[in-house]
């Protein structure tokens, strides 16, 4: 496979790569906001309980 | 029975389950996201009308088929919580808004990134385009509920009644493309009679949707742990945890 022609997508690169590119934007922003609730949600029970 | 509902139920033991659970859910949801994705991007042969670009099929479809899965989920999670008292269950509905809003907002923009070269137009208004626009504001609007209270059971109550009365526009979303004339193809998965899709084409849109759905099941389970985190008073067992 030409990989010139891969990313070229027969025409369409400038529709394809841009959403595709933002699905993975997306996801990987899920994946953060969600450990960052986490993390944080712990440290302020812990805080609460007062423990270090 | 009833003493494992009840254990279920209760923060550390949901938590614990939860922590085992997540590293599972989210391998698995990152291998078959890739392998979704080289079967979408190189597998997958050319569409004959739409070319290669029809590609955006695989991250359009599953996002969309999961902004509804996600909402369904959330007004279930909200009405257990509203009849039973479950805090649990309304623990879990708030875990589930953003996640449903981000694929809420992924469907839209890259339906939109689709329409422009397929039908010369990034946006119109509607009925399909329309009510998943409602949708999203559903989402935004559950969430700008719940933090405009202070007192958390309240804002458990009055998100859950939004949430439950917002559902009516789910079965508007799909059946959008049957009931008004709109651009938006009709369904042409989820038909009792042969799917109108290649198998070639079907078969990484399925593994791709299999993703998300594994990834949604990872994201639910971290935020959840945030949620009962945020919830808990008495923290002894805060220790244990990494």
């Amino acid at each position: 496979m030409d990989i010139g022609e891969f990313l070229a997508m027969g025409g369409y690169a400038r529709y394809v790569w841009p959403a595709w590119g933002l699905s993975a934007a997306v996801l990987v922003w899920n994946a953060w906001s969600a450990l960052r609730l986490r993390r944080e949600a712990l440290a302020a029970a812990r805080r609460r309980a007062g423990q270090p | 029975m009833w003493t494992w509902i009840h254990k279920l139920g209760s923060p550390p033991h949901a938590f614990r389950i939860l922590e085992r659970l997540a590293p599972w859910l989210g391998w698995a949801a990152l291998i078959v996201i890739l392998e979704g994705a080289y079967w979408g991007l190189v597998r997958a042969p050319a569409d004959y009308q739409q070319g290669e670009g029809f590609r955006i099929l695989y991250v359009h479809a599953p996002a969309a088929w999961m902004s509804l899965f996600v909402y369904v989920l959330m007004a279930l999670a909200a009405a257990v919580g509203l009849i039973w008292r479950i805090k649990l269950a309304h623990a879990a509905a708030a875990a589930c808004a953003p996640v449903g809003a981000s694929f809420t907002f992924l469907a839209l923009a890259t339906g939109s990134i689709w329409g422009k070269p397929m039908w010369g137009t990034w946006w119109v208004w509607d009925a399909r385009l329309t009510s998943e626009l409602i949708l999203l504001f559903l989402y935004l609007g559950y969430m700008a509920l719940r933090s405009s209270f202070d007192d958390r059971d309240r804002a458990d109550r009055a998100s859950a009644v939004l949430a439950i009365v917002g559902v009516i526009n789910v079965p508007i979303i799909h059946y959008s493309v049957e009931w008004w004339t709109t651009l938006h193809q009709p369904a042409s998965v989820t038909r009792l009679a042969k799917p109108a899709i290649a198998l070639p084409m079907l078969v990484p849109l399925f593994i791709m949707l299999a993703g998300y759905q594994l990834y949604f099941g990872w994201l639910l389970c971290r935020r959840l742990q945030g949620e009962i985190l945020r919830r808990e008073r008495s923290a002894g067992w805060l220790k244990e945890i990494g």
